[in-house]
């Protein structure tokens, strides 16, 4: 990093320091004395560094800042001016930039929680049930119908199983 | 279940009878949430809020755990409803000031409230007095199952739950304890605590007006990171964070007791004569005068019963409830004025301290 520290949120020379250890991992604030006060960094009854962390990491030269999100049409400027994400598939959208900011702010930087298992059941369920009615349709097409019958019959057993999902 | 109905009754945030978990008032667990393919809501077009807020309000009202609950748009709730919601930790201030297309369900206990179109979809909770992190992570583990069954969340096997901001993604999961630690800040250890307790990733905040103004000594603890570790690792974590707060406290008061049982006793007096005899209280300083009646009342200065009186006004001195008894909004001095008032008739039946200092009485 160059000498004349700037802040890390509004970018005026910084005069607060902060290194603070979270998670076994070195976290670096700088903050100049206007951003430290609106933060409540010097308050006794903490802040969070989340945000401070966030913007921090966002500083650097994180990739071509051309990209947006396919989706949703939000760009990495827009994150940078909010600090949030347009749509889910932004994680996907910006994942070069997202990488070196996750490690900075979490624990880890893979998941190993929750899994909502029956909605990936359900989702499965569903890719299962286009791919044969596309399937079908080339059947059909091609005047395949021992193949038709087929995969008529899997359909049928596919959404059996997707009523029970959702009947449970 | 109407607001007006949910308002006439009081918050369930107010029995933490038994005096262990009395330095705990109340646990909290929350997790973030969102429909995938669908834009969060700080950047959806206003149909496609209205669209998820449809969704989830189909979705919610189908589990058991929300079976007659209130539902409600923000935008119709009056200013004063929503300052009262807030004052009883059912809804966000970041909600109560959205514009179109939000809502809150909340359940016909107070217990579960589900934020629809806050900063992600869904920010479903559960509120429990007392210390109950496991209890209460249990309850809404159970209600984001169900809600599971009917939404398709988005969710990737590498990052958890995908959430508007990254500082959520993983679990999603925020938990917290509310904790009242007087003999912390009267001995000027607060500062050492937040200190220790941020190095262990967990955040500190001060629940009655921001940092060092924290009135009331009642603080709010909560994991800051959600990925790379299970939702139970966290709730452990934070667990035993609590617990070695809590024996910090304990630990305090011991002291402040040994060193000049006077000192700490003449506040206490003093507080309580004040409370019976006030005409004109602010926000703040009934919060501190209440802190620390109840840090008497678990020093058996006072009897336990009055321990659910004095949490129930923690929320009821504030200014949405003083207004709503009013039916309207008063200016700030007239409700120092009617704070006053209040709290005097409320402890004018509060028998007088008696202090004993190995507290049997
Ligand atoms: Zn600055
Ligand atoms: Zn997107």
């Amino acid at each position: 990093m160059a000498n004349p520290l700037k802040c890390d949120v509004c970018e005026k020379p910084a005069t607060v320091h902060l290194t603070q250890i979270v998670n076994n991992k070195v976290h670096k604030v700088d903050l100049c004395e206007e951003c430290a006060q609106a933060k409540g960094v010097t308050d006794p009854s903490g802040f969070s560094l989340a945000d401070l962390l966030l913007k921090a990491s966002l500083n650097p030269e994180t990739g071509a800042s051309g990209v947006s999100c396919e989706q949703c049409g939000f760009t990495q400027n827009d994150f940078k001016k909010h600090g949030r994400f347009g749509c889910p598939a932004c994680y996907d959208s910006f994942k070069g930039m997202l990488d070196p900011m996750l490690d900075n702010m979490h624990k880890g930087t893979a998941h190993t929680g929750k899994v909502p298992s029956r909605a990936l059941e359900r989702k499965s369920l569903y890719d299962r049930l286009n791919k044969l009615e596309l399937n079908l349709n080339d059947a059909v097409k091609a005047e395949n119908y021992e193949e038709a019958a087929r995969c008529r019959d899997e359909i049928n057993q596919v959404k059996q199983s997707v009523g029970q999902t959702h009947a449970r | 279940m109407t607001i007006a109905s949910l308002i006439a009754t009081p918050s369930e945030l107010t029995d933490a009878t038994s005096s262990k978990t009395a330095i705990v008032l109340m646990t909290r667990v929350r997790l973030a949430r969102n429909l995938s393919g669908k834009s969060f809501p700080g950047w959806a077009e206003k149909a496609e809020r209205a669209a998820v807020l449809g969704a989830c309000r189909e979705a919610v009202s189908a589990a058991p755990q929300m079976k007659r609950a209130l539902s409600v748009s923000i935008d119709e709730l009056t200013e004063l409803e929503r300052m009262i919601l807030v004052e009883r930790h059912l809804i966000s201030r970041e909600l109560s000031g959205s514009k179109g297309g939000a809502g809150v369900m909340i359940s016909k206990d107070q217990a579960f409230s589900v934020m629809i179109n806050e900063e992600d979809h869904l920010r479903i909770q559960v509120l429990r007095s007392g210390f109950q992190l496991k209890k209460a992570w249990n309850a809404i583990n159970d209600l984001d199952s169900d809600l599971e069954e009917r939404l398709d969340y988005a969710f990737s096997p590498t990052l958890g739950y995908l959430t508007a901001c990254p500082t959520n993604l993983g679990t999603g999961m925020r938990a917290s304890a509310m904790m009242h630690l007087p003999a912390l800040v009267i001995s000027n250890q607060m500062e050492k605590v937040v200190r220790a307790v941020n190095q262990l990733g967990m955040v500190v905040r001060g629940l009655f007006g921001e940092g060092s103004d924290a009135s009331g000594s009642i603080f709010q603890i909560s994991n800051q990171t959600t990925l790379g570790e299970s939702e139970e690792e966290i709730i452990k974590r934070l667990g035993s964070v609590l617990d070695s707060i809590i024996e910090h406290e304990v630990n305090a008061r011991a002291k402040l007791l040994e060193a000049d049982s006077n000192k700490l006793f003449d506040k206490i007096g003093r507080a309580y004569g004040i409370l019976q005899n006030s005409h004109l209280l602010s926000s703040s300083e009934a919060m501190n005068l209440l802190s620390l009646l109840r840090l008497g009342v678990d020093l058996h200065v006072f009897p336990d019963t009055a321990r659910s009186l004095i949490d129930r006004l923690l929320i009821e001195a504030q200014p949405g409830h003083l207004q709503h008894v009013q039916k309207g909004e008063i200016e700030p001095t007239q409700r120092d004025l009617l704070r006053a008032t209040r709290l005097r008739a409320e402890f004018a039946n509060v028998g007088g301290p008696t202090f004993t200092i190995n507290g049997q009485n």
